[in-house]
């Protein structure tokens, strides 16, 4: 199987949401990144399918010229290569986002033979605008599963499970397909050093797309009101223990 | 201008949705697959269309989406509006999709000239944005707007007669897997109790356990403690767990991550039992117990068996 996956960079937030001066962006200087949490679950997932059936992983990225360590830590847990469209840092819409992933399938594609599954995040973990996978299913003509949970392929059909209220729902999808997963779907791999040393030296070939307009315009960013609460402290220790209780009574949930 | 709205079956979240639905225009419409709602008139809505194909008897995205469009043709809204469910967010994905327009997933408020609030980090931050285009496609993020009444009356009823192509129907739920839940669940319990890094392990859990026997509560956990895999996902609270609104919230050991605080900001109380007392938990939860988890947790466990039995 030939598989892309697209992966984003985005920070680890940590306690609080501190924004820069201009309120365009989450104040990252002292902050870690990682990729989105759903799309860590796909890479994982392309990874697992390859490996039962064989075949390529190739990772997707749209972002800085830093997102390259995204990558490279896809690479590390068992993707093959990677492509990279650097941007500038600016936020790119969705619309804009799915036109740059199916201009570059259409391009590997061209280059490489099909993909037989398209794997995004069903949400980016920062933006959540739900809907860049769907946008690139209708460009290139395919059927698109999303929220998947569950995931198994046979017979040029893929198997796609749902989580819904008391139970799963299932869809059978024909190949080539696009599916977007939820965290949940595995549990991702920690990557060994030898696979870390082994990726820095798997191919990533970097473009720079030209960014449109956007239809979906951020304006500004804004902290809701609430962060910052001061807790009632009850106590210290297990002497703290009848304060609870009480509470516990209070609340009526004894 | 009249104002499109999609309403999924036995879905509370579509009546929040309507609320703001009626900020964007009038009159409303509502799109209804299989079942007529005159009820729907309370919550403003004008008219109910409703699709009847057999084959839309199982959930179809597609499918959905050509109904939309085609209820758009004759209608001509100058909005869309869902909420912002898995299947409200994704049947408005697939319409921008046909129509190549922008859509603004989770929103708050709408504001003029084409402008939203809408939620990021699963609600941990707000986007001030603009939809540049005339139809504006939207949906409403869960439990933010409330579901309000109006001096509505009943809504009229009209049959939606449908021309769908059977390539709407590829994507289609083809059958429905029943799973038998063990115990009380996490969106349901009126109390949850949480553990994060500091529970220690897997067999940590046993104390949560044991508390949440007494109360009837459901206990879940942190990110990092499925990633560890200490518990299942499916126990997970959080941006990419589930989301919970007990009376009670309490968090074991949890440092308190944005991550985590979007999927139980929505408890009544939180209570923190945390060794740090800087751990940024704190600034969410209403009440704290510093102090070693391993000995607060058995503590108050055997206070309330006291409580309990007398």
């Amino acid at each position: 199987m030939r598989i892309l996956v697209c992966v984003k960079r985005v920070p680890l937030t940590g306690g609080k949401m501190v924004l820069t001066a201009d309120e365009q962006a989450l104040e990252t200087r002292h902050l870690g990144f990682t990729i989105s949490p759903h799309e860590e679950c796909g890479v994982e997932e392309a990874v697992r399918l390859v490996e039962h059936h064989g075949g390529e992983v190739t990772v997707l990225t749209l972002g800085p010229a830093e997102a390259e360590e995204q990558i490279r830590d896809s690479l590390a847990n068992g993707g093959d290569r990677g492509v990279h469209l650097v941007t500038g840092g600016e936020e790119w819409d969705p619309q804009a986002t799915a036109a740059a992933v199916v201009e570059t399938v259409q391009e590997e594609e061209a280059a490489g033979g099909g993909f037989d599954l398209i794997v995004f995040g069903n949400e980016s973990a920062d933006a959540g605008n739900y809907q860049v996978g769907i946008r690139a299913a209708y460009a290139l003509g395919r059927p698109i599963a999303t929220g998947l949970k569950g995931l198994s392929v046979e017979d040029g059909r893929a198997r796609c499970e749902q989580e819904v209220p008391g139970g799963r729902d299932i869809y059978e999808l024909p190949l080539p397909a696009v599916v977007s997963v939820l965290e949940g779907i595995n549990l991702p791999r920690y990557p060994s050093v030898p696979a870390k040393l082994r990726a820095r030296s798997k191919p990533v070939e970097s473009r720079s797309p030209e960014r449109p307009a956007p239809k979906l315009e951020k304006l500004r960013l804004v902290v809701p009101p609430g962060q910052g609460k001061q807790a009632e402290i009850l106590g210290n220790g297990p002497e703290a223990a009848p304060a609870v209780v009480d509470v516990m009574r209070d609340l009526g949930v004894t | 201008m009249p104002v499109l709205a999609l309403i999924e079956p036995n879905e509370e979240l579509s009546l929040q949705a309507l609320s703001l639905a009626r900020d964007l225009g009038q009159p409303i419409h509502a799109f209804a697959v299989g079942e007529a709602h005159v009820e729907l008139g309370a919550y403003g809505v004008q008219t109910v269309h409703v699709a009847e194909d057999e084959r839309l008897s199982a959930y179809a995205p597609a499918a959905w989406a050509a109904c939309l469009e085609q209820l758009i043709d004759r209608i001509e809204p100058t909005a869309v509006v869902a909420a912002g469910t898995s299947r409200g967010n994704e049947v408005l994905g697939h319409l921008a999709a046909r129509r190549n327009l922008p859509f603004a997933a989770n929103c708050i408020a709408v504001g003029s000239e084409g402008t939203v609030t809408r939620v990021r980090w699963g609600g941990s931050l707000l986007e001030e944005a603009r939809i540049d285009s005339e139809l504006k496609i939207l949906s409403v993020a869960p439990h933010m707007v409330e579901a309000t009444t109006v001096n509505g009356g009943v809504a009229n009823v009209e049959t939606v007669q449908a021309n769908l192509d059977d390539g709407e129907f590829v994507v289609r739920v083809i059958e429905h897997a029943e799973t038998r839940s063990a115990g009380i669940s996490l969106a349901e319990a009126k109390v949850v109790i949480s553990g994060g890094r500091g529970v220690g392990s897997a067999d940590g859990f046993g104390m949560l356990e044991e508390l949440a026997g007494l109360l009837n509560a459901a206990v879940g956990c942190s990110r990092v403690v499925t990633m560890a895999g200490w518990r299942p996902h499916t126990d997970q609270v959080g941006q990419t767990g589930t989301k919970v609104a007990p009376d009670l919230y309490i968090a074991c050991g949890i440092s308190g991550a944005t991550q985590h605080i979007a999927g139980c900001k929505g408890a009544k109380k939180i209570l923190a039992i945390n060794s740090d007392a800087e751990a940024p938990i704190l600034a969410s939860a209403d009440y704290a117990v510093i102090g070693d988890l391993a000995e607060v947790v058995p503590a108050i466990t055997a206070e309330l068996r006291k409580a309990q039995s007398s």
